[in-house]
Parts: structure tokens; sequence; C-alpha cells
């Protein structure tokens, strides 16, 4: 192993506790945040952006996503397409439904 | 009879097989976790305007909180246990892949603390249906824990033989199972804020 | 040929190995070759099994609450007479039984496992415990299923499709039959992750993507859908599952009055969560029923035409559109569950953009006949056979992807028509295509071409015998899951007298299978020997020995790609084909 390669990884050790005091400082963020009670769609925006930012930094670091291969992008890609639809779709297939007591 | 690029990446992927693998797996699990959330929405949209509980209202918020906590960190020493090896520190591999597995075990503590207090309050799965995708949501995602933890127990236990005569292999294995892991980390992110904080 | 001489002559060329001990070697084996053989007879005994359920059903539609012969002997209870309920059972397994333990394993399992290493030139699958697990999960699978017969109440009684609340409510027979998909739908994750794995990185030198075999891209495709697809059912059985043992009320909705009762439950759900999370993979589901048979089609036509095959660029471009776009059509069996008229012509728009696909891929095969050199063996027999039948069966689904008709044809018997179209003379006859073809591959002998013949005409005959006349009975409005055929309706009764003739098509073709059965025993360790590319194709997995030994790898060398799948009559070529391997 050359002293470039340990270089390397103990500097990707100081970023994996960079990311991680950012990821400890969003959930103190996102869990004051429902403490200020904001209209529903808002709270459910603000939550869902601040996870999804989690999310990216635990997927672009500590899975090393941010240098991976495009074979595996477009796979995550595809993926990413179908959640979508699968989230999204069988709620406006109700969209002009309301609830009858 | 060997299997080609079991350890060396193919050159026109650059990827070696575990890793698509993983990620094959873990794109299925996008789509398990995903189906669960879409039926979260369609459950919540559905319901009657002011009858869906806010999380906090059943929930431990701070206890989640604190999980959550366990979890992130969790991630972080699982890839510094990968990371160990890569600088072929054999004993720091091993204090960090034991952290892993006992913020694993702090994980499954909280989590059965939780559960245990609502079943002693008489809130089941079957109470209401914000319940019962809670129970559903975050089980399924404990036994994903629990399945991570005896994968990560294997590697620091028995299966960390593999070090000695197959070093490049091993580490590779036990970036896999990081990726596997970080995933779990990354459901409960999304999880958590869901049920607990909306 | 290198390939096949050093290898029947040094046995194997490694330089130390031992020998697999019997369980090792053939039960708990990673072989990729033993495991497709296990998937083979296994899904070829469900098949049998699921086909038997249909016989007996067919007697109740044809003969209402008659006691049946023989079978009635088992049915003490009901004085051999096959009552609704039981007929619910027979209808439930039927189509589980026929598409989870029998064709999927069939076309995947079997064929994927056995042919696509060979053909891309690997030693094996990239993960092959993984695959024996994906196996054993299957088998375990369809005991569960199969156990679920003997559970209090029966078997799953409320359709393959189980909808709640029914199947919320119905016996224990669907709660084993929702851990018999638990594991199901593992063993098929896990496989399709190998099987993409296998493609992407285990290809021969050479062999780029636009050289691979339309088998093995049918089968690349094929392993996307159920990866992607798969989950979304995973998470409803857990969620039935929930209903079911715990109590929650996730298809339940408030309100539900059953029996005159209310439902002690929270309520709160919604029955058409199930439709869209079950529909969610069902549909890619079909293809995933069409899309291996679409591939060997491809090889048997191609090596029966000696000629390449028509618009490969084509096919290849239709059948990842094919994919992409099954994830997006899935509403188009809930158009009758009240989804407004936007979200309707969304997935009307998409159902007839998919079809375009398929006729892309049916044309380029037809054409590929053309001033074809046409062998008429057995596997081309049913591969030619295919191509009518997925016709009728493509077209019959126009009506049913328009929301329009589908309002007259929805839940009739011209839904059971339109698929039995595209499954049965489609997907099966294209299996037989592939078990006729590769047989020599696998056991070193021919199966007899007499014996082929037999089984071939009259199966063609009857199988239409059955099915053309159900779509006349569903244009009529005939229902679908009627134990006793829709002889209780009086719009019916024009349409009814088909019922018998069917019966005795279907119980024509269930012995025109008795030649096939002799056939494949028979040829086993009879059969007329041959040597490893007696069909003389192109493609890599003839460069293997006949019979390529069991856990010593597939290829003494690994072979290098220098050409195209379907070389056939290159000009100025010594033969009339070359093979992928072969320098000019």
């Amino acid at each position: 192993m050359s002293a470039s390669d340990v270089e390397a990884i103990r500097k990707q050790t100081r970023t994996y506790i960079g990311v991680f005091v950012t990821l400890m400082i969003m959930t103190i963020l996102t869990v004051a945040v429902s403490y200020f009670h904001l209209p529903v769609a808002v709270a459910i925006l603000i939550a869902l952006i601040i996870a999804s930012f989690k999310g990216s930094l635990v997927a672009a670091f500590f899975m090393h996503l941010s240098h991976e291969r495009k074979v595996i992008y477009w796979l995550l890609l595809l993926t990413v397409v179908f959640f979508l639809a699968l989230m999204f779709i069988p709620s406006l297939t109700q969209w002009n439904q309301r609830y009858v007591r | 009879m060997e299997i080609p690029y079991t350890v060396e990446a193919r050159p026109d992927t650059g990827v070696p097989n575990a890793k698509l693998g993983i990620w094959l797996f873990l794109a299925s699990e996008v789509m398990l976790f995903g189906a669960l959330f879409s039926s979260y929405v369609l459950l919540r949209t559905g319901a009657a305007p002011g009858t869906w509980p806010h999380g906090r209202v059943f929930l431990n918020v701070p206890l989640a909180t604190l999980n959550t906590i366990i979890l992130i960190a969790s991630s972080v020493t699982m890839v510094m246990s990968w990371a160990s090896l890569k600088l072929n520190d054999f004993k720091k591999y091993r204090l960090y892949m034991g952290l892993t597995i006992l913020a694993g075990f702090g994980f499954m503590i909280v989590k059965a603390f939780e559960y245990g207090h609502k079943f002693e309050l008489g809130l089941f799965p079957k109470s209401n249906t914000f319940l019962a995708i809670y129970f559903t949501l975050t089980g399924l995602h404990g036994l994903h824990v629990l399945g991570g933890m005896i994968v990560n127990g294997y590697f620091v236990g028995p299966g960390a033989k593999l070090w000695r005569t197959q070093p490049e292999r091993f580490t590779n294995r036990v970036e896999v199972a990081g990726l596997y892991w970080h995933f779990v980390d990354l459901v409960w992110i999304f999880l958590f804020p869901t049920l607990y904080l909306l | 040929m290198a390939l096949v001489d050093e290898r029947a002559a040094h046995g194997h060329a490694e330089a130390h190995h031992e020998e697999l001990g019997f369980w090792r070697k053939y039960v708990f084996s990673q072989d990729h070759k033993v495991i497709g053989l296990q998937y083979g007879f296994t899904a070829l005994t469900f098949l049998l099994f699921g086909f038997s359920l249909m016989m007996m059903m067919r007697w109740s539609i044809a003969y209402p609450n008659q006691p049946i012969p023989l079978i009635g002997k088992l049915l003490k209870a009901s004085g051999g007479i096959i009552v609704p309920e039981f007929y619910n059972q027979l209808g439930a397994m039927h189509g589980t039984i026929m598409v989870f333990l029998g064709i999927v394993p069939l076309a995947v399992g079997a064929f994927g496992n056995y042919v696509v290493p060979l053909q891309i030139g690997a030693p094996d699958m990239a993960f092959p415990k993984l695959n024996m697990a994906s196996y054993w999960a299957y088998f375990v699978g369809g005991v569960i299923m199969l156990g679920s017969f003997f559970a209090p109440g029966g078997a799953a009684q409320s359709g393959w499709t189980s909808y709640p609340p029914l199947s919320d409510i119905a016996p224990t027979g669907q709660t084993l039959w929702l851990f018999g998909m638990l594991a199901l739908i593992i063993s098929s994750v896990l496989g399709s992750m190998n099987f993409i794995t296998t493609i992407v990185q285990l290809r021969a030198p050479g062999l780029t993507w636009m050289r691979l075999p339309f088998f093995v891209w049918a089968q690349f495709v094929t392993a996307f859908l159920l990866l992607l697809a798969f989950p979304a059912l995973q998470a409803a059985a857990v969620l039935q599952m929930m209903d079911r043992l715990a109590g929650t009320s996730f298809f339940l909705p408030s309100g539900l009055v059953i029996s005159g009762q209310q439902l002690a439950v929270a309520g709160g759900g919604s029955p058409l969560l199930w439709q869209h999370l079950f529909w969610f993979l069902a549909h890619p589901e079909v293809y995933v029923l069409i899309l291996p048979a679409f591939g060997i089609v491809a090889e048997v036509i191609a090596n029966n035409t000696r000629k390449p095959l028509w618009g490969y660029r084509s096919m290849v471009y239709a059948v990842t559109f094919l994919g992409f776009m099954s994830f997006i059509v899935w509403a188009h069996h809930m158009f009758m569950t009240g989804m407004g008229t936007v979200m309707s012509t969304f997935f009307q728009t998409t159902t007839m953009i998919i079809s375009i696909p398929s006729v892309v891929i049916l044309t380029a095969l037809i054409i590929s006949l053309w001033g074809a050199s046409i062998r008429f063996t057995v596997p081309m027999l049913f591969a030619l056979a295919f191509l009518p039948m997925f016709a009728i069966g493509g077209l019959t689904g126009l009506p049913l992807g328009l929301a329009p008709s589908d309002i007259h044809l929805h839940d009739t018997l011209y839904v059971i028509g339109h698929f039995h179209y595209v499954v049965a003379p489609g997907t099966i006859f294209a299996m037989f295509a592939g078990i006729y073809y590769w047989f020599p591959k696998i056991t070193g002998r021919k199966m007899s071409s007499l014996l082929g013949h037999i089984h071939f005409w009259p199966s063609f005959l009857f199988i239409n015998g059955i099915f053309f006349p159900m779509l006349i009975q569903g244009m009529a409005g005939v229902q679908r899951r009627l134990y006793d055929g829709g002889a209780t309706y009086s719009h019916a009764q024009g349409v009814l007298h088909w019922n018998v003739f069917m019966s005795i098509s279907a119980w024509c073709l269930g012995l025109s299978q008795i030649p096939f059965i002799i056939n494949l025993f028979w040829s086993i360790w009879k059969g007329k020997k041959v040597d490893s590319n007696p069909w003389g194709a192109t493609t890599l997995e003839w460069a293997a020995a006949p019979s390529p030994p069991i856990a010593h790898g597939n290829f003494v060398e690994v072979p290098t790609v220098v050409r195209g799948p379907y070389d056939y009559s290159l000009p100025g070529a010594a033969q009339d084909f070359t093979p992928q391997h072969q320098e000019a």
C-alpha cells in the first residue's frame, strides 16, 4: 500500500467524520422543525427535503456513490423512476375522490 | 473452476461481481420499502380529514431521535471498519465492526422498549391504521437491522478467517456488507420523519 | 471444435480436484446445469399438477353438480361433486401454480439457468451458492403451496389475484398461500440478481451486447422485471398477513359488514391498495411469462431458417422498451375501480404504446421466415405455431386495454381466453420448443421426432378447441370463475353448449401430452446419440461438450467471440452456419 493510498484513505476518514457531524445537525434540525406546528403540506415538504439531503450524504459518502461506475448509476436511475411511479401513481388514481362519511 | 471478477473488477464495467450484486439487491429493497411507503401515502390520503394522528400522539420522538443518532453513528463505524481494512489494520477493523454490531444491539433494545411500552398501553397494530403501518414499517426495518447484525457478526467472527488468506476478497465482502448496512440506515432516515414527525 | 475435443479426451483440466459426493453433486448442487434441471423437473411436475386441477375444473363447468369420475372417490364429503368452494380452490391454485410454480421457474429458472451461462461462454452463474438458495427457496414455496390443500377450509380460494376483503377473511389456506409467495418471491429476486450480474459481468471476450443471442437479451430484461416488480407483491403479502394474523385493516374499509355482521376491526383500509400493489407486480409478471418464450422462439427460428434473424437490432430495442413500459401499465387491470378519466387515459395510452414493441418482435420473427430454407423439425413446429397463437393472444388484449370495451369484457371468459392464448399455445409451446431444441445439449441424445409430431399436432388442435370458444363465450358476457360455466345466467344460455366441447378438448389435450412424457424419459436413456451440435447452430452453448460435465466448468478454454449470434448461410463459408467463436 503506497503512502498516497494511505493518505487518500485518511482524507476520506476525515470526510466521514464531517458527514457524521452534518447528519447530526440535520437530525436535530428536522426534529426541531416538527415542533413548529406547520401546515401539513409544508411540514411534509421540509421533512422530505431534509431527509433527502441526509440520505444523499449517506449515499454519496458512506456508500461511495459519488465515485461509482456508470452501470451502478444507470441501475439506480431506473430504480428511482419506478420507485416514483409506485409512490405517486396509486394516489393519483384517487385524486378526485373524497372521503364520504 | 474460477468465476472471473469475484475479486478484481471487470475492465469495461469497472466493478467486481459482488458490488453489482449488492446494488441490484438494494434496488429491490428500494422497491420493497417503496411499496410500503406508497401504502402509507394511500392510507393517509384516503383517511378522513383530521383522523390521521400526528406521530407524536402515539410515538416516542426523543427515543426515536436517539435511535436515529445510534444508527447514523453505526454507519460511520461501519465505513471506518472498511477503511481500516484498506489501511491493513485488522485490529481497528475488529473494533469498528464490533462497535457497529453494538450499535445495532442498541437500536434493537430501544426498539424493544418502544414496542413493549406500546403493548403495555394496549396499543397494537390492530388498534388503528396508523399504528398498523407504523408497526409494519418499523418491524420490517427492524428485521433488516437484525439481518445486518447477523451478517456483520459473521464477518467479525468466523468469516474473518478469510483476511489471512485473501485480504482483498475479504475487504470487498466487508464493503458489500457495509453497503447493505448503510442502506438500512438510509431507510430509517426516511422512516423516522415520516412516522414520528409528521 | 477445439473446445469439445480436448474436453472429451482429457476429462477435466484443473490441476487438483476432488469429486463431489452424491448429495453435493446432484441435490445441493451449485452447478447451474444441475440447478437448471432441478428447476426444470420440479416446474414440469407443477405444470402437470396445475393442468390436472384445470381438467377437474372443466368437469364442473361441463357437467356441474355431477359426481366426477375416479377422483370423485376422494371427494367423499360432497359425494364426488365439485362444490363451488372447492371449484374456487381449484381455480385459485391452478392460476397460482401455473404462473408461479410452473412457467416462471421453467422459463427463467430452468432454461435461463441452463442455457444463459453456456450461451455467454461463462463457467457458471456469478453467484453459484445464491443460485442453489434460489432453487431451494422455490422448492419450499412450492411445498407450502401444495400443503395448503390440506389446511382446514382448503387451499387459497380467492383467485390467484387474492383480492381483499375476501382474501382477508378466507380460510387458513390463504395464509399458507401468502407464506408460499414470500418464499417464491425471495427465490425470484435472488435469482434475478444472479442473472443480471452474470450477463453483465461474465460475457466471454468479444461478446459485446449486440452480439448476444436474443434469448440472453430476453432473460436480461426479464430479470429486471422480477427484481424491481416482485418486491411490491412481497410488501402486499406482508400487509395481507398482518390483516389476517395481526388483525390490522390495511385492506379493510371502515364499516364493512359481512353476513350481516359488522367486522370488529379498526377499518380505514383500502381494498384498492392491494390491487395497486398486486398489479404493480402482476403486470410485469405477464411479460416475465412471455419474454423468455420470445427468446426461445427467436433461437429456434434462426436455427431452422438457416439465416440470420431479421431485425435483430429492432428486436433488442423493442424488448428493452417493452420491459420499461411494463412498469407503467398496471392499472389497465383496474379500469372498473372508479379511477378518474385522466388516470384511465394515462393507462390506456401506455397500454396501447406497449403493444408496439410486441408487434415489432412478432413481425421481425415472421419476416425472418421470408426466403428461408425452413427445416420443419419438432422445435420449429412449436416455434412456428407460437407466432399466430401469440398474435391472437395479443390482438385480443387490445379491447381489454381500452376502457370503453373493457367495461363489457372485464371479468368475463374473454379475459381468460385472451391470456391463455398468450400463455398456453404461446409460452408453453415455446417451452416445448426449447425442450426439444436443447435436449441434445443437456443429454447428448435427441428426442424422437415421431413422438414429437404425435405430441404437437393434437396439442395444437385441442388447445384451440379450448380457448377459441372461450373468447366467444366471453363476448356473450359469461363471467369468469363460475363453477357451473354460467349455467344459471340467461345471457349465457346461447353459448353454454360450448362448455362440453371445450372440456373434451381439454381432456384430449391432456392425453396428447402423454407422448411427450414418454418421449422425454425414454430419450434420456434410449434417444439417438448425437454430437455437440446436432442442429448446426451458431450460438456458444453448442460449442460446449454434449451434456457438459457437472461442477467442472463448461468450456476447456474460454471462447472468444468474433461475430454476431446468427451467422447462418454466410456467403463463401464452407457450411451453412458459422459458430460465434469461429474465425472466418
